[in-house]
């Protein structure tokens, strides 16, 4: 019994390395983008287009994992293409997080009017679906990196208001709150100074998981083509071309799909794995 | 009594919400910048056209005013005219809906069986390497969302091993002898089974993808209910009755454990409907999903927000019977 725990904790922190190395990895290819790419991610040379994989018969050198119908270099635009994913990530999580956990402490903790008017704001947004109302929303705002931002703010505040209101509601009924008031802290005081640091890890948690959120909406966005400039690298872009030519060029949607893939379960795993560690609520 | 209080207090709250729905979607989708007008009247036409057509949709009156006609028209079930078609939205939303909800209901059924096997064969084999493996796959499942579940599949069996089609919901040179759009159904009580096989082999994929993450939270958690009614003395005295460990978990754990998973199966149920509009796009699958997805590109503003509402009235329907179904199975809430 004990030693299969020591096991599962050893597991667990191996899974906490393992997406924290692969995102790390991540930031410094994003920050270093122009030194580290072998090529310029916009440059089209037709006589190169769809040239394989450097593993496979009629591979160019210096065309690592192949070229697109354009001739673009599949590598170069991923590791272009990590720059916006991260941006969209770093910027949208955080700002949803602030929002949607200010809503939710407020809603938890000061009850009444307060409460009624934000839980059936959430009622409401639940009764939207999720990819079409930000598709609506990027239909509205027209393309660009801060529409798809906005977009995930509006959409997504209500995961962190449902899960810190309900949070904040339990805290609230515990002793260590009301000796708080008896001791003279006014209502917001407490909610800053008792309640807050004691719902932040939960906070954390599900800031994390929402980055992982944030990279496929971007994705998503660029596969149906309303995110950025359609020239512009995004690893869903690459993706909506790699789906139409997957017959003749399966490389071009392999590796982007592989590299979002490996993002998307590094962020959620890197959740799951600091939820695991430090969070007894949401476990 | 308990029940009927239940009904009523859904109801009042579910028609608050669709009431916020509409108010959203009419005001969003009037900030649309571009003139909806000018895009339903060929080139060249005069200012009079302009101002004749402006005034035929009610859009040269104040917003509220606006509003109030297009609110009593949806409640009459009048939801306008499709900008790009030309057609009324709601006969063309309407047309849609039979492909995403047979997409939708497949996708529960193939999310329910997997989750439920894996449940019941982990808490049969709790403890071992099987429980360990399962629990592996199913964190893996929830942490990828449908979209990308999509794209591996279509690798994996529409590339790699072509043995499903990837894309449309059904092959096109096919002669179709349906009346309505249900094909999935309809051809199977016509018993035209060739053409059934080729709807599921178009649908399988999609309806996998969208599966996948929701079979994983059913496993995770009707695994966890399983093991914690596994400790419940009603469950030892059944053991001690003789009786084999699948029928203690079959027929006396599982009737106790399922509760909590089905309530929460009915809230991801419309996370599921959700996915399909991007999981429609995926594999151009002719449902309401992929017909939005245009709609939003061509700027087909009353198209948009048709389906936008329909989509949110099965939304908070699905919601509205799954808190009733659990309020009539829960004793607890039914005599509260």
């Amino acid at each position: 019994m004990l030693d299969g725990r020591g096991q599962v904790k050893r597991r667990a922190g191996l899974r906490l390395w393992l997406s924290a190395g692969w995102l790390g990895l991540l930031v410094i290819v994003a920050v270093f983008a122009p030194w580290i790419a072998p090529k310029d991610p916009l440059a089209q040379d037709l006589f190169l287009g769809r040239l394989p994989p450097f593993w496979v018969n009629g591979a160019e050198p210096g065309y690592l994992l192949g070229t697109d119908s354009l001739g673009r270099d599949v590598l170069s635009r991923i590791i272009f293409g990590a720059r916006i994913a991260l941006a969209v990530a770093l910027v949208a999580g955080t700002v949803t997080c602030v929002i949607g956990a200010m809503l939710g402490l407020m809603a938890g903790f000061l009850r009444g009017w307060v409460d009624l008017v934000i839980s059936r704001l959430i009622d409401i947004w639940m009764a939207f679906p999720p990819v079409l109302f930000s598709i609506l929303l990027i239909a509205v705002l027209g393309p660009g990196l801060m529409s798809i931002i906005i977009a995930i703010v509006v959409i997504d505040w209500t995961r962190f208001a449902r899960v810190v209101r309900a949070e904040a509601m339990a805290q609230g009924a515990m002793d260590y709150v009301a000796s708080a008031r008896v001791v003279g802290r006014g209502r917001v005081g407490t909610m800053w100074r008792e309640i807050l640091p004691n719902v932040l890890p939960t906070i954390v948690v599900l800031l994390t998981l929402e980055m992982g959120i944030a990279v496929i909406v971007e994705a998503i966005l660029s596969f149906v083509n309303l995110s950025i400039a359609t020239d512009d690298p995004t690893w869903g872009g690459m993706i909506a071309e790699g789906r139409t030519s997957v017959y003749q060029a399966w490389w071009v949607l392999v590796f982007p799909l592989v590299t979002l893939f490996l993002t998307v379960l590094a962020f959620s795993q890197l959740g799951e794995g600091l939820k695991d560690r430090f969070d007894p609520v949401l476990r | 009594m308990g029940l009927l209080r239940v009904l009523l207090l859904r109801l009042a709250t579910t028609a608050v919400t669709l009431a916020g729905v509409a108010v959203i979607v009419f005001f969003v989708i009037r900030v649309v910048p571009g003139n909806p007008i000018a895009m339903m009247l060929p080139p060249g036409a005069t200012d009079a056209d302009i101002a004749q057509l402006t005034a035929l949709y009610g859009l040269d009156k104040p917003i509220w005013q606006q509003f109030v006609i297009w609110l009593s028209g949806v409640l009459q079930g009048d939801f306008g005219t499709s900008i790009t078609t030309r057609q009324p939205v709601l006969g063309l939303v309407l047309g849609r809906l039979p492909a995403t909800l047979e997409l939708s209901i497949m996708a529960l059924v193939m999310a329910v069986v997997m989750g439920g096997l894996a449940a019941l064969w982990g808490t049969k084999r709790r403890g071992t390497r099987v429980e360990g493996a399962i629990d592996v796959a199913n964190g893996m499942a929830l942490s990828v969302p449908d979209f990308l579940w999509g794209l591996v599949l279509i690798l994996l069996f529409g590339v790699l091993v072509p043995v499903f089609h990837i894309s449309g919901r059904v092959t096109p040179s096919l002669d179709l002898p349906f009346t309505t759009n249900f094909y999935l159904f309809e051809s199977l009580l016509r018993l035209r089974f060739d053409l059934w096989a080729d709807i599921v082999s178009h649908m399988f994929m999609p309806a996998l993808a969208l599966a996948i993450p929701l079979a994983a939270i059913i496993g995770q958690l009707l695994k966890q209910s399983l093991k914690e009614t596994m400790h419940l003395d009603y469950v030892t005295l059944a053991r001690t009755k003789g009786y084999g460990e699948t029928h203690v978990i079959l027929r006396e754990a599982l009737r106790n454990a399922v509760l909590p998973t089905l309530t929460l199966v009915g809230v991801q149920f419309t996370f599921l409907i959700g996915g399909t509009v991007i999981i429609e796009r995926l594999f151009s699958y002719e449902g309401l999903g992929n017909m939005a997805i245009d709609a939003v590109i061509n700027r087909d503003l009353p198209l948009i927000q048709g389906i936008v509402i329909l989509f949110a009235v099965i939304f908070t329907g699905v919601n509205l019977v799954v808190d009733l179904l659990y309020a009539a199975l829960n004793p607890r809430l039914r005599h509260a």
